[in-house]
């Protein structure tokens, strides 16, 4: 498939439905539609439904966070076309307290995709017949793939001989949790290195 | 005392998570009626190491490792997919040798694959003797990995730009011997239950799937093609040399688990084809794409030239940026499609790689496939699904 035919594919899902597309892009030869959320379920329903789409296996639902943004995830829908032979990635943005309208009546397989999205990151997923968690431990609290979530988590496990039980304890690390960044200081890292803070003042004062 | 006046009762059954036949830690709770089973819900996630939050914490090429324990029955086709997407964020190209290895591996994991899933689901049914033949050459194809990358499961070998290091000629030797003695091993195999009576009365006709369903359902791999539709993304959308082999993609008719067992069995045969034709067409040449702002330099080069030796310290300190954008890639893992979304902010480490793992899809089903069913059957199907904890919990 090349550009020019899925830009057209891209053509004719923002023309058919308007209202839902707020655009389309062909990158690294793949087919990006954004949508809004509140019509998600309209434009899967067509991607699914439509002639020219036929995107009848959703491959993949995940999570992106970018903290930064005022609705600060979005969505990635993952499609697949086996009749056309086509691949197709739509994304709606959300926040932490608004809900995006489940796939489930569309694909039977977005359940547990939208209950991960949820276990990972916190977007609700309205009218999911079984929102629970679905890879994290019974009882976990947070959601470990937002960013601001730290790698070594909240607490840690041990077996308790005295309890006889498994409990749960704050994590405590024998040596503090080491995050290597390697960007290379001259091409825009962000922190400073050690003996960096004195460069200001020193340049005041002329180089010794 | 009629059939009324009994006092019937639902049980409600834990299955696991230490069960010999739930492939791995996997909780079914399921709800009986008798022995019939009306409802199972899959607790999944007692394997969850966060994988994808570690990838997130690393460059692209310390990633590569995470991938060899996801399906850790096939560890080198998952790392196809990753080498697969960041390549194309790179706009990279893989030399035809490089590309030849890959698919002479990737074919090596489906066997691996296929002769852990077929021996073991007949062990789930009742059959002991296959598994303990089926590790013999199990044994001897992971010896083809250690030979080629040091080790036996954790290979790290497939890595953007190509593989690791070029394989001697004498294993390529070893492994062309290697597979024409294995058809005869799977005559074997197939002689123990391809017509087994017990085989056939615990699989046809078990756990049939519609080809409707299995889209809606987001099946890939032998489970679809096992209900009939040929969609494999060796043929379908080719990636490395696959559209130059030639090779056939089995089908099955029914959709349940005795055509699934079928095209396994099938798939390995195919497979050694294509192996065959990896090693009888494998151009000489390099391995790995040349371009050393990604893949460094060997390290006899290394201390001749200066230049290398910078190249050598930077990919393995900072590692290489890759291109802003986002990318989906996918291969035929033997499991189904196993895909890799990576997200790059133009940095040295992934802003966000989702893991598509088939088996994730396929066990959500395990409720719509095993409902109507006896609970002896539930381990049937479970074991024709191809499940492995590692990709499915991540």
């Amino acid at each position: 498939m090349d550009v020019t035919e899925l830009q057209q594919l891209g053509d004719h899902i923002a023309a058919s439905r308007p209202d839902n597309v707020t655009g389309c892009a062909v990158a690294f030869g793949e087919l990006n539609v954004t949508a809004r959320r509140e019509h998600i379920v309209d434009l899967l329903t067509f991607l699914r439904d439509d002639g020219q789409c036929l995107f009848k296996v959703l491959i993949d639902i995940c999570g992106v966070d970018y903290p930064e943004r005022d609705e600060r995830f979005d969505v990635v829908y993952h499609l697949l076309s086996m009749r056309n032979n086509l691949r197709v990635r739509v994304t709606v943005t959300t926040d932490e307290d608004t809900a995006v309208p489940s796939a489930g009546e569309v694909f039977a397989a977005a359940h547990w995709y939208e209950r991960e999205a949820f276990d990972m990151y916190g977007i609700y997923f309205s009218d999911h017949p079984d929102l629970r968690r679905i890879l994290t431990d019974y009882g976990f609290r947070g959601h470990p793939l937002r960013k601001d979530f730290p790698v070594t988590g909240h607490v840690e496990l041990r077996y308790d001989d005295e309890l006889k039980r498994v409990v749960y304890e704050p994590v405590e690390l024998a040596q503090e949790m080491r995050s290597f960044d390697f960007l290379s200081p001259w091409e825009g890292a962000k922190y400073i290195l050690p003996g960096d803070e004195k460069a200001d003042g020193a340049s005041t004062e002329g180089e010794g | 005392m009629s059939q009324q006046d009994v006092d019937l009762r639902s049980f409600s059954m834990n299955f696991g998570p230490q069960h010999p036949a739930a492939h791995g830690v996997l909780r079914l709770v399921m709800e009986l009626d008798g022995e019939v089973v009306e409802r199972i819900d899959p607790h999944i996630g007692l394997l969850h190491r966060g994988t994808e939050k570690l990838i997130e914490q690393k460059t692209y090429l310390q990633a590569v490792p995470y991938f060899d324990r996801l399906d850790y029955v096939a560890p080198m086709n998952q790392e196809h997919a990753f080498a697969l997407a960041v390549e194309r964020l790179l706009g990279i190209d893989v030399p035809k040798r490089g590309q030849y290895i890959r698919v002479l591996y990737s074919e090596i994991g489906r066997i691996l694959n296929h002769l852990m899933n077929v021996t073991t689901q007949a062990m789930d049914v009742g059959a002991l003797t296959p598994p303990v033949w089926g590790f013999e050459p199990r044994e001897d194809l992971m010896i083809f990995y250690e030979r080629a990358c040091g080790s036996r499961m954790h290979a790290a070998y497939f890595r953007p730009g190509g593989v690791h290091q070029d394989l001697p000629q004498d294993l390529l030797d070893d492994i062309l011997a290697w597979c024409d003695t294995f058809p005869a091993f799977l005559d074997d195999l197939e002689g123990l239950l391809t017509e087994n009576r017990i085989f056939k009365q615990r699989n046809v006709d078990i756990g049939v799937v519609t080809a409707e369903d299995a889209m809606a359902r987001g099946f890939s791999g032998v489970m679809v093609r096992g209900s009939g539709i040929p969609w494999d993304l060796r043929r379908s959308q080719p990636y490395e040399v696959y559209n130059e082999l030639d090779f056939k993609i089995p089908l099955g008719k029914n959709g349940d688990c005795y055509d699934r067992y079928v095209c396994r069995m099938d798939e390995m045969r195919e497979s050694v084809k294509i192996m065959q034709q990896c090693i009888n067409n494998m151009p000489a040449g390099p391995v790995s794409s040349t371009d050393r702002k990604v893949v460094p330099p060997k390290r006899g080069e290394m201390k001749q030239s200066m230049e290398a030796l910078i190249h050598h310290f930077k990919l393995y300190t900072e590692g290489y940026k890759v291109p802003a954008g986002e990318v989906y890639a996918a291969v035929e893992a033997p499991k189904g499609e196993f895909g890799v979304y990576v997200v790059s902010d133009g940095t040295n480490k992934p802003y966000r790689a989702k893991l598509r793992a088939p088996g994730f899809a396929h066990l959500q089903a395990i409720d719509y496939m095993s409902a109507g069913h006896m609970l002896a059957d539930v381990p049937a199907i479970l074991g024709s699904l191809d499940i492995v904890f590692g990709e499915v919990d991540r």
